[in-house]
């Protein structure tokens, strides 16, 4: 690498004004390593927020569930950047950018409400639920004096907004005028996912986990592209039997290498792991058993040879279907060693008060505070802790399963991680 | 648009003289240092001490309760749920090492009644320590609590740790 200077990589890259092109090399070996520069680097950050979150990607931005009737609106963000998800009195929704065309101010503070117009705090500037300028007081002066001048047309000043589609409940966003369908940018194998989890049942939402992230908002997606950490650093999994090594698998990714599907089908019974696998998992626990197992009940309800899927929809979105614990993650970045993540774990409408509960006790394998989830979170953050700190530029090494790329039926293996640095490389024209 | 009250349901709402009270309350900031006491030595094998059988455990963010949705960060139904959590965190979790400090005060009594229930609120505070970090506020939150007598102890019937800080910092691994 051509970085000499002092400090760490977090100093090194904080102060730079240089182009991207200007010593962002890849590595020659290829997408088996992966540069330090790719999680720590603002100006990289800068241009992922402009190319990805902003470019041509379908953004998660929330549930119909959150915004049901009409008036009903939530605040959300696309990429780091604040937005208000609406539902209009037709029924359409609108997602638009939450800064007032005066002066800017984040006018729309509630996390969620209901409204009939959305009104700036702070000069009373008022935007309906489709987000348009409608009304701007003392716009033509007091007694002819001051007021906006004659010519000026609030209908140019709306806050800009975003192309809007919904699939089975779930609404996404994009700056990007001209996207494909969603059903196109999910691509037949992942749609299949999509709709097992969103299979036409009305949604009934549970509530809302939120945490802080300090890693860069790509480890997540990786951490979901490489199924070789399952069975290693989740040892609940292990100890209880919901997957080891052997378990029948798969890691799905579409030929783009932007969404992917991690899924396993838990097998009946005890877990039958043979000395082989035992000695490569220093977490496995013969003779643990829960006092309660219910919480890893899995009641079949799903179309889907699958009973754990994590899906990644590129580049803000996991899809979490946990045995019978479901829920979107949405990640907001907010630069490069840092992003939020918003949990929304829902159910059905049809749940009976004992599904409702059995989907919350087995909420206790997920979310900041879940046996696999904070072990998640707690990775990601050593990762970033060690690269932002290196004292040099180094690479990581995904070379698990060589150079190839794409699906595969082992766990053992790096090759979607891969993938998605195609497609990331290709975007970010590094 | 106002900010809701923070509230459970089923717990009571608004003023309750306090001066009737003075003797349980007593026994209540009693039982909280004990709990405290261990969760900030991180003998978390000792925690489900402290819970009846059939014992609800809850932690969830204010936004959760002010919109009557049930999840629960943690949601454990029934001490065997508790002792499982107990077991995991101890055994089988991998995270960080982190000093832990429980504050609790503003202890309010709500209710008392004739079968032995007690319900009561306080604040608390927990502050965590990462090596190599600031100290940091883990959460600020309300528990709202029923008690109930085994033999000459309080335990808990019902614990709901309902936190203002929304947002958690990367990870909560103890119980609060």
């Amino acid at each position: 690498m051509v970085h000499a200077s002092a400090g760490n990589n977090e100093a090194r890259r904080a102060g730079s004004n240089r182009p991207p092109e200007d010593g962002f090399v890849w590595p020659e070996e290829g997408l088996t390593r992966i540069p330090d520069w790719v999680y720590t680097s603002r100006e990289i950050y800068e241009r992922e927020v402009e190319r990805i979150f902003h470019g041509r990607t379908w953004n998660y931005v929330g549930l119909e569930a959150e915004i049901p009737k009409p008036g009903d609106f939530k605040r959300g963000y696309v990429g780091p950047t604040p937005v208000v998800v609406s539902r209009a009195e037709d029924g359409s929704i609108h997602v638009f950018e939450n800064r007032c065309a005066h002066r800017g101010a984040e006018f729309c503070r509630h996390q969620h409400g209901h409204a009939k117009e959305f009104v700036c705090p702070y000069h009373q500037w008022t935007y309906d639920l489709k987000g348009r300028l409608v009304g701007i007081p003392f716009r033509r002066g007091l007694k002819r004096e001051g007021g906006m001048p004659a010519g000026f047309e609030p209908a140019e000043h709306n806050p800009q907004a975003l192309r809007t589609t919904t699939h089975r409940g779930v609404v996404f966003a994009s700056y990007a005028p001209d996207m494909e369908s969603l059903e196109d940018y999910l691509t037949p194998d992942i749609l299949k996912d999509f709709e097992a989890t969103f299979d036409g049942r009305k949604l009934k939402l549970l509530g809302y986990y939120r945490n802080r992230q300090p890693a860069n908002w790509k480890l997540y997606h990786e951490n979901l592209k490489d199924p070789y950490h399952a069975t290693l650093l989740h040892s609940y999994l292990v100890s209880f039997g919901l997957l080891v090594a052997g378990n029948q698998s798969a890691m799905i990714v579409d030929p783009k290498g932007r969404p992917g599907v991690m899924g396993s089908a838990k097998p009946e019974g005890a877990p039958k792991v043979d000395a082989a696998n035992k000695r490569e998992m220093r977490s496995f626990q013969e003779n643990v058993k829960l006092h309660d197992p219910r919480i890893l009940d899995y009641v079949r309800e799903f179309a889907s040879p699958w009973s754990v899927t994590m899906l990644t929809i590129w580049p803000n979105l996991i899809v979490q279907r946990e045995l019978n614990t479901l829920g979107t993650r949405q990640i907001v970045p907010s630069g490069p060693n840092e992003f939020t993540m918003i949990w929304t774990m829902f159910g059905y409408e049809g749940d009976d008060e004992a599904m409702t509960r059995h989907r919350l006790r087995q909420g206790n394998l997920m979310g900041p505070a879940g046996f696999l989830g904070l072990e998640d979170n707690e990775a990601m953050k050593f990762v970033q802790d060690g690269i932002r700190k290196s004292a040099e530029e180094k690479a990581g090494l995904i070379e698990l399963g060589g150079r190839e790329e794409g699906s595969s039926t082992t766990l053992i293996t790096e090759a979607a991680i891969r993938s998605m640095y195609r497609h990331w490389r290709e975007v970010m024209e590094l | 648009m106002e900010t809701a009250p923070v509230r459970v349901k089923g717990f009571p709402v608004g003023p309750v003289a306090q001066a009737p009270f003075r003797e349980l309350r007593r026994e209540i900031e009693e039982f909280h240092a004990e709990y405290c006491y261990v969760l900030d030595n991180n003998d978390i094998e000792r925690w489900p001490r402290f819970f009846a059988e059939d014992a609800l455990y809850r932690i969830t963010a204010r936004e959760n309760a002010e919109g009557d949705l049930p999840v629960g960060l943690v949601y454990c139904e029934g001490l065997a749920m508790i002792k499982d959590r107990a077991f995991a965190i101890a055994h089988t979790a991998m995270f960080a090492p982190r000093y832990l400090q429980h504050i609790v005060t503003n202890l309010r009594v709500t209710g008392a009644e004739a079968a032995g229930t007690i319900s009561a609120e306080a604040n608390y505070l927990v502050l965590q320590t990462l090596i190599d970090e600031d100290t940091r506020i883990l959460q600020a939150g309300r528990y709202f609590d029923r008690f109930v007598r085994g033999g000459d102890r309080l335990l808990l019937k019902e614990r709901h740790c309902v936190y203002d800080t929304l947002r958690i910092d990367n990870s909560l691994v103890y119980p609060v």
